[in-house]
């Protein structure tokens, strides 16, 4: 399949099955609530090394949050409930309790419960105190700035991950230039984070190493500067190769994303310097979930 | 819907508990219920003239008593899934240990309305008498879930050991309100009795009026507390002034007490001054 004079490749991408949760935070400004958020979602890029994966779903304003004030939803995905709970209780302590004049609530309703301030309420010692509100508990944690509020309980919900983008280019500022119109255009979507750094990964894995103990290694197939010496995925005309990683409530949360992407960057062309669209799996023994291009794009 | 239409004015007060079974039964059936009156009793249908109206075993049960009077006791105790409008006074115990659904009345009530209550809503129009969602006599706990508004005012004792929920008071409160709380919030738009909150130990009071308090109780100082807008927020669907957004605030004083006991319990005033 060729759009706009690039190709896109007969493959699929390989989702698993993650739990997730969405939490809001909300704060006196939309710039702390950012703070927080950020915070919050930090260092959440894969859950290999980082527990979770994590971004900003998208901005909320006043009239779309429990108290009334600007907030951030957030999406959080790890591989179980248990892992989950414990990134959320950690992050919610270290994050969003210290963020100055935050307030944090559960962004799901139903589902396995999920401690947010059910625990975190002990920081009151003593001095916290419960408030039932519409039949949702919530907790007033006294704080140095006045208090913090706190849902007692989230919910995780089955979710999606992995889902993912190749953009193979002449050179890495090409493949740089319309990852990024591709993120800009995903994240727009709700139900969906890119978790990687500004949504894009150069550093795609493959799984195992010659080295003992690696799980992971780096994708030699897709390295531009290894296309002499080794088994390569590359034809000789691609510079560089970039990755776009998708994690969504749904299956067809993440086609979505996957879609819009593909979209947005066949739009500039193959002037934009990008020749090539592919996506990155394990031979189908990872995941369940196969995501596959041509499909996606046949639904447009 | 069951109308029941109170013929004449009791000489004695009368127990409506065994209505709080009539969902479920039929209008012959809730005819047939005895009601306790001083040492005698009565079958429903010689005080109160029965009526159905619609389909009958309707969920949630909606009954209308007319006619009512300040000696019909006990109206809504422990019911669950019932609608029942009193048009006219209710007497005491109304709505005792409610666990869902809604009571409406529309004139006044007599004491202990809501005492032990678990769930649900009761509305009254007009005046509540003493011990409002209180513990009964001897027992450690009162109202422990559900919404009671109050459009007039309310007795003494209102929320004596009451351990959850919310009661709120357009008009004003008696002497000893909030004495002895254990949790949840009362709020009051109007003035306050003398002994506010005298032993509370969790639970919060809201007041729209500035009040004498007691010794026992700390100045923290005013603050702007977040969570009160979503505390407002959830009260829009009320019939109330309380529903108003012109009511809501979160600015408030707050006075941490009753230290003379547990001292985990609160008073917040509104306040109208800035933050900045």
């Amino acid at each position: 399949m060729i759009v706009n004079g690039i190709a896109i490749d007969d493959t699929f991408a390989e989702g698993f099955p993650m739990k997730a949760t969405r939490l809001i935070i909300t704060a006196q400004t939309l710039e702390w609530a950012y703070h927080s958020a950020r915070a919050m979602t930090g260092f959440a890029t894969s859950v290999i090394g980082c527990g979770c994966e994590a971004g900003i779903e998208r901005e909320l304003s006043p009239q779309d949050t429990p108290d009334g004030r600007p907030g951030v939803s957030v999406l959080i995905f790890a591989m179980g409930v248990k892992s989950l709970t414990k990134q959320v209780e950690v992050r919610a302590g270290q994050c969003v309790l210290t963020a100055p004049t935050s307030a944090l609530f559960a962004g799901l309703h139903e589902g396995t419960p999920l401690p947010l301030g059910q625990y975190l309420r002990y920081y009151g010692d003593g001095f916290q105190i419960s408030k039932k509100i519409g039949g949702r508990r919530f907790w007033r944690i006294p704080v140095m700035d006045g208090e913090f509020l706190i849902e007692e309980m989230g919910y995780i919900v089955d979710a999606v991950g992995g889902g993912n983008l190749l953009v193979l280019a002449k050179s890495q500022p090409q493949a740089l230039a319309a990852c990024e119109a591709a993120v800009k255009a995903m994240r727009r979507l709700p139900n969906v984070i890119l978790p990687f750094p500004g949504g894009v990964v150069r550093s795609g894995s493959k799984v195992g190493s010659k080295y003992k103990g690696q799980n992971a290694s780096t994708n030699d197939a897709f390295c531009p500067t290894l296309k002499g010496v080794t088994k390569t995925q590359l034809s000789p005309e691609i510079g560089s190769v970039m990755e776009i990683v998708i994690d969504g409530l749904s299956r067809e949360d993440v086609e979505q994303a996957m879609r819009v992407g593909i979209e947005t960057i066949c739009t500039y062309g193959a002037k934009s310097g990008v020749r090539r669209i592919s996506a990155g799996n394990y031979g189908g023994k990872l995941g369940p979930f196969h995501f596959h291009l041509h499909q996606i794009m046949s639904l447009c | 819907m069951l109308i029941l239409t109170l013929k004449t004015e009791p000489s004695q007060r009368v127990d409506l508990s065994p209505l709080s079974a009539a969902p479920g039964l039929t209008s012959e059936e809730i005819a047939a219920l005895k009601l306790w009156s001083g040492k005698k009793t009565y079958r429903v249908d010689e005080l109160f003239g029965v009526e159905e109206i619609g389909a009958p075993h309707a969920s949630p049960l909606r009954m209308v008593i007319r006619n009512s009077c300040a000696k019909l006791d006990f109206i809504g105790k422990g019911a669950s899934e019932v609608e029942i409008r009193v048009e006219g006074d209710a007497g005491a115990y109304l709505g005792m240990g409610l666990r869902s659904g809604r009571i409406h009345v529309t004139g006044n009530a007599d004491a202990f309305v809501a005492c032990e209550m678990r769930g649900g809503l009761i509305q009254i129009d007009g005046q509540a008498g003493d011990f409002l969602a209180a513990a009964l006599p001897g027992d450690k706990r009162g109202m422990r879930g559900g919404t009671v508004l109050v459009k007039g005012d309310a007795g003494d004792r209102v929320g004596d050991q009451m351990r959850g929920g919310i009661v709120l008071v357009e008009g004003d409160v008696g002497n000893y309100c909030a004495a002895r709380m254990i949790a949840g919030t009362i709020a009051v738009m109007g003035r306050t009795g003398r002994f506010l909150g005298y032993g509370l130990r969790r639970g919060t009071v809201l007041l729209w009026q500035e009040t004498e308090i007691l010794p026992t109780f700390g100045d923290c100082g005013i603050h702007t507390l977040s969570y009160l807008p979503l505390w407002f927020a959830a009260l829009r669907t009320l019939d109330s002034r309380f529903a108003s957004p012109d009511a809501a605030f979160a600015r408030v004083r707050r006075y941490g007490g009753d230290l003379a006991t547990v001292g985990r319990g609160e008073i917040l005033i509104r306040t109208l001054s800035s933050c900045l």
